[in-house]
């Protein structure tokens, strides 16, 4: 854990003087050109956190496997928080390019949706009682759910022809095609530092949960259950 | 120039505010163990 999480700063040290100190200025949108950088790797994370919240989910409605499900957890936050930044990063880039907050555009809207989808998620494991097994099961379901919208998500600027612009980095049969060397360059160096970080995140948040399950699994043995009346109630976690 | 102060801004606000969230429910979970270890 310490070995990735000192990887993640090394990359994000290099990621950041390569932003500011290596990529050239766009022509037509100047400075704030430089928030693609943060916002197109924030999308690429929630997708990958989102895939493996689909994995999870997938595995513990087959497996019932208790790491599954803590693994389907960890992504799902770390996910909603992503999803999150992605938004509020495209808002700020969309002000200074667009000249507007927010557009009903598809891209913007299915990613919302998505948004939605992790937060709803986020919330039912939150404030769910009753049967940690039936909660999971209902919240693999919503995980499922929501990777469903992934593809809606890659494919709604070409299904929707609006604001959002069509892809320049992932075009079929020519990867990285559309943008400059430098830039190609330096967004991949983000890439990777953005790929590590959800990583560390990951891992952090699957630990909590191993600790949230043995605090859950001590509450839940005999000897605490007849504790008497007025004795301490087993906490949300 | 101020779109960009801001995003970046927000980003690492966020980043940080969650690992500090993190951290805080890592060391409410551990004296949680050590308090119902102590109570068996």
């Amino acid at each position: 854990m310490i070995p990735l999480a000192v990887a993640t700063a090394v990359a994000f040290l290099a990621a950041l003087g390569m932003i500011f100190l290596y990529a050239p200025l766009e022509a037509v949108q100047g400075i704030p050109q430089k928030i693609f950088y943060v916002h197109v790797p924030l999308a690429w994370s929630t997708l990958v956190a989102v895939i493996l919240l689909l994995a999870a989910s997938l595995a513990f409605l087959w497996k019932r496997q208790p790491a599954n499900d803590r693994l389907a957890r960890s992504a799902a936050e770390v996910g909603a928080l992503l999803a999150t930044l992605v938004l509020i990063t495209g808002s700020l880039w969309g002000k200074a390019v667009w000249g507007t907050w927010w557009t009903w555009d598809g891209r913007l809207t299915s990613t919302l949706v998505l948004w939605f989808l992790l937060v709803g998620y986020v919330l039912y494991r939150a404030l769910a009682e009753g049967p940690r097994e039936q909660t999971a099961r209902v919240a693999a379901v919503i995980g499922v759910v929501a990777a469903l919208d992934v593809p809606v998500i890659h494919l709604s600027v070409q299904w929707w022809r609006t604001l959002h612009p069509q892809p320049v980095v992932l075009r079929a049969g020519d990867v990285g095609g559309g943008l400059p060397g430098s830039m190609f360059a330096t967004l991949l160096v983000s890439l990777a530092a953005f790929t590590l970080l959800l990583a560390v995140l990951v891992l952090a948040r699957y630990r909590l949960a191993e600790l949230e399950d043995e605090v859950e699994a001590l509450w839940l043995r005999p000897a605490l259950r007849r504790a008497p009346a007025g004795a301490r109630t087993a906490p949300v976690l | 120039m101020s779109y960009l102060v801001a995003a970046y801004l927000l980003l690492w606000i966020g980043l940080f505010a969650y690992l500090t969230h993190l951290g805080a429910r890592l060391r409410r979970l551990r004296d949680e163990l050590r308090a119902l270890a102590r109570e068996r």
